[in-house]
């Protein structure tokens, strides 16, 4: 008989020579390869698998010219003495550690093989939905207590009783899988390892509020994932899980994957919607809300990757089961996101309420540098810099809000003591500047300022007024954006002048020749109206600033 | 079926998804997969089919990054600039690519061969620095690996 050895086809995992592992292993014939996702522990992959009467055994991180004396030293015994050699993996602390709901099948099946995913309690979720009233199915999902998990945290079951009330009769299920947030990859994780749990939420959606089209948003960047989530559905609609009267149930759902074009804002619901219409992703004020009129102005849920998996967890274990974990009115479990310069960087779930500190040092292993970590970002390019004095807190979205932090996507990107927080501060008003949609004024034009106001800052040209209006400009953005693009923007540069204000003193760095990013793309330039100057009189700021 | 001209291969991405709810975006990734490009003289036949103008189809063309209006090199280098690359040398990465190339973001060598291209995050953030080179993600790069790979596309015979 076979042995079976698993290595991951996962996007990270390729990226650093899974593939050429997988093809030296394919040669054994005493091998069935199995390319299943990653666990997530992606510190050791490419981590392969060889399933033992005790279990799987891991090995990692593996490169192909190990395999050699990996098979020579018993790999497919299990044997454990190879310096790869890792263990049971359900052993390993890091992912023994763990609460694992959302992501419980990542890593452990065939990503698109359908048996296998209904040997592991896939498809229970969406059977028992059909049993159920619309009503009683939206009730589910509020009785879990389960919030919007791509980063706004708004309740999901309230989201889907105004879709599910709204009448019309068409009506969409749209998953937002623009993960664009730099630091996080858990979507993508998700839709690689496990698309059968995203296309069962989607349906159980489309059951509890009345839809028959669905669209997964996926962002272009992520190529692997669009492939698995094709095959996936062409499989369910094989096996009448999607498509005209799914099992038996007289509903129709209908499944199409569309593909983003490289647009940070288009992860920004409305502005979603307007892409997938064929528009610029130009964000829509609201009201109304996409619940109301959303794509092509009939209801829509727009619901995350991770929010609409979870949906299958919850249907097939019960939401009290859910609700079990988690603090507060942070129910549930949170996929954290561990990267930057951390020693074992990878996806952690576990219920709300989990340190920063424990997150970064027993779970990431502290800094993977020789310096120690002195910045950590949390909730992607719009989440404030926390300083070590705030990394007691509580990861839940309350205790999150309360110091002025952002759970968002759950990112968590940690930077060491090499890190010009300046430098920083600059980059989150250059990528405002480079991926606003322009439609709004704070935003369009106060991020291309907040660029050059920074660089005056760093060039010591009046630095203390120049603080004191870039301060300003941040109230203005924050206030008067009219979505978390511009609105947001502020959070990492005011808690980078809050917190490291040190590094805005720097000896002067060189004030570049041209303001307004190092570069220049057709998009800010389009958007922002190519490179214009305005002169602020220094002396009326001083004296705004002095009097305020 | 290979079409034989810049519009022929316009008009068949056309045929192919004008029937889809919002094909604008579906026909331009269609286009610019088989193309590399949008060509500028071909907007309004995209137009005319969807019953838009020039200028909404132009708009969108350029709102969106991975649209490109003019021909991009053999072949496109994306190096991430994003936060999780910066805490781990990203920085260093992208001025050793661009010393390497002698070229900005958005250009071409001279030879026509590299494109350089700015990209924020490509959902490697686990196994930072990132590079990707045409559709092969690379992770956990250092600027000698970088400068390797570059020294291989660029020793490439035609």
């Amino acid at each position: 008989m076979k042995i079976k050895v698993y290595v991951p086809q996962d996007s990270s995992a390729i990226s650093v020579g899974a593939d050429q592992v997988a093809d030296k292993l394919q040669a054994d014939d005493q091998i069935e390869l199995i390319r299943n996702g990653s666990r997530g522990l992606f510190w050791l992959e490419p981590m392969i698998e060889v399933e033992t009467p005790k279990g799987r055994v891991a090995y990692g991180p593996v490169s192909s010219s190990d395999v050699e004396s990996l098979l020579a030293q018993g790999l497919l015994d299990g044997n454990q003495t190879h310096r790869l050699s890792l263990g049971l993996t359900e052993e390993i602390p890091f992912l023994k550690k763990q609460q694992r709901l959302t992501f419980k099948r990542a890593g452990i099946i065939d990503p698109t093989d359908l048996d296998d995913y209904k040997a592991h309690g896939g498809y229970k979720g969406l059977e028992r939905a059909i049993t159920m009233t619309t009503q009683e199915c939206v009730d589910e999902v509020k009785a879990s207590g389960l919030r919007g998990r791509g980063g706004a945290a708004f309740p999901t079951g309230i989201k889907w009783q105004t879709v599910h009330d709204t009448p019309g009769e068409k009506k969409y299920i749209v998953c937002n899988a623009d993960e664009g947030d730099s630091g996080t990859y858990a979507d993508r994780l998700q839709m690689e390892a496990d698309p059968f749990g995203l296309i069962e939420g989607m349906t159980i959606a489309a059951i509890a509020v009345g839809a028959d089209k669905g669209y997964i948003y996926l962002r272009e960047e992520y190529p692997h994932a669009h492939l698995r989530l094709n095959e996936a559905i062409n499989k369910a609609l094989d096996a009448k899980l999607l498509g005209d009267d799914i099992l038996g149930s007289g509903h129709t759902f209908e499944l199409e994957v569309r593909l983003g074009a490289k647009s940070y804002i288009c992860g920004e619901e409305t502005a979603l919607l307007e892409s997938l219409e064929g528009k610029r992703g130009v964000v829509r004020a609201k009201p109304p809300l996409p619940a109301i009129e959303g794509l092509f102005g009939k209801p829509t849920v727009v619901n995350n990757v991770l929010s609409l998996s979870t949906i299958s967890i919850i249907f097939e274990q019960g939401a009290r089961a859910y609700a079990s974990f988690g603090m507060g009115r942070s129910r549930g479990t949170m996929p954290f996101q561990l990267a930057g310069n951390l020693k074992r960087c990878g996806l952690v779930e576990l219920a709300f309420g989990v340190t920063l500190n424990g997150l970064l040092n027993d779970f990431g292993g502290g800094s993977a540098s020789d310096k120690p970590l002195r910045a950590v970002q949390c909730g992607g390019p719009l989440g404030t810099y926390l300083p070590e004095s705030q990394w007691d807190i509580e990861m839940d979205y309350e205790a999150m809000a309360a110091i002025g932090g952002v759970l968002g996507h759950g990112g968590i990107v940690a930077f060491d003591t090499s890190v010009n927080m300046s430098e920083q501060a600059r980059f989150s008003m250059e990528f405002c500047a480079e991926e606003s949609c322009g439609k709004c004024t704070p935003c369009r034009i106060g991020a291309t300022r907040g660029v050059e106001t920074i660089d005056k800052v760093r060039a010591n040209t009046d630095r203390e007024a120049n603080i004191v209006l870039l301060k300003s400009l941040c109230n203005t953005m924050e206030g008067g954006s009219l979505c978390a693009m511009g609105g947001m923007t502020p959070y990492p540069v005011k808690s980078a002048l809050e917190h490291f204000n040190e590094d805005f003193f720097l000896p002067a760095v060189e004030l570049p020749l041209r303001v307004g990013g190092s570069s220049t793309t057709k998009g800010s330039q389009a958007k922002a109206g190519g490179p214009q100057t305005i002169e602020i009189s220094i002396d009326s700021i001083k004296k705004a600033g002095t009097s305020s | 079926m290979i079409a034989n001209t810049k519009q022929q291969t316009v008009l068949r991405a056309i045929e192919e998804n004008k029937h889809l709810e919002g094909a604008l975006l579906p026909i331009l990734h269609r286009i610019q997969l088989d193309l590399g490009h949008i060509p500028k003289e071909l907007v309004s036949d995209i137009a005319e089919a969807l019953n838009l103008s020039r200028a909404e189809v132009h708009g969108v063309i350029t709102f969106y990054h991975s649209f490109k209006s003019k021909p991009q090199g053999k072949h496109v280098i994306e190096v991430c600039r994003a936060e999780s690359c910066q805490a781990k040398g990203g920085r260093a990465i992208e001025a050793a690519v661009k010393t390497k190339l002698g070229v900005e973001f958005e250009q071409t060598t001279d030879d026509g061969k590299i494109t350089l291209e700015p990209v924020y995050c490509l959902g490697n953030c686990a196994c930072s620095p990132s590079i990707k080179i045409n559709s092969q993600l690379y992770g956990r790069v250092t600027e000698d690996s970088v400068i390797d790979l570059i020294d291989s596309l660029q020793a490439e015979q035609h």
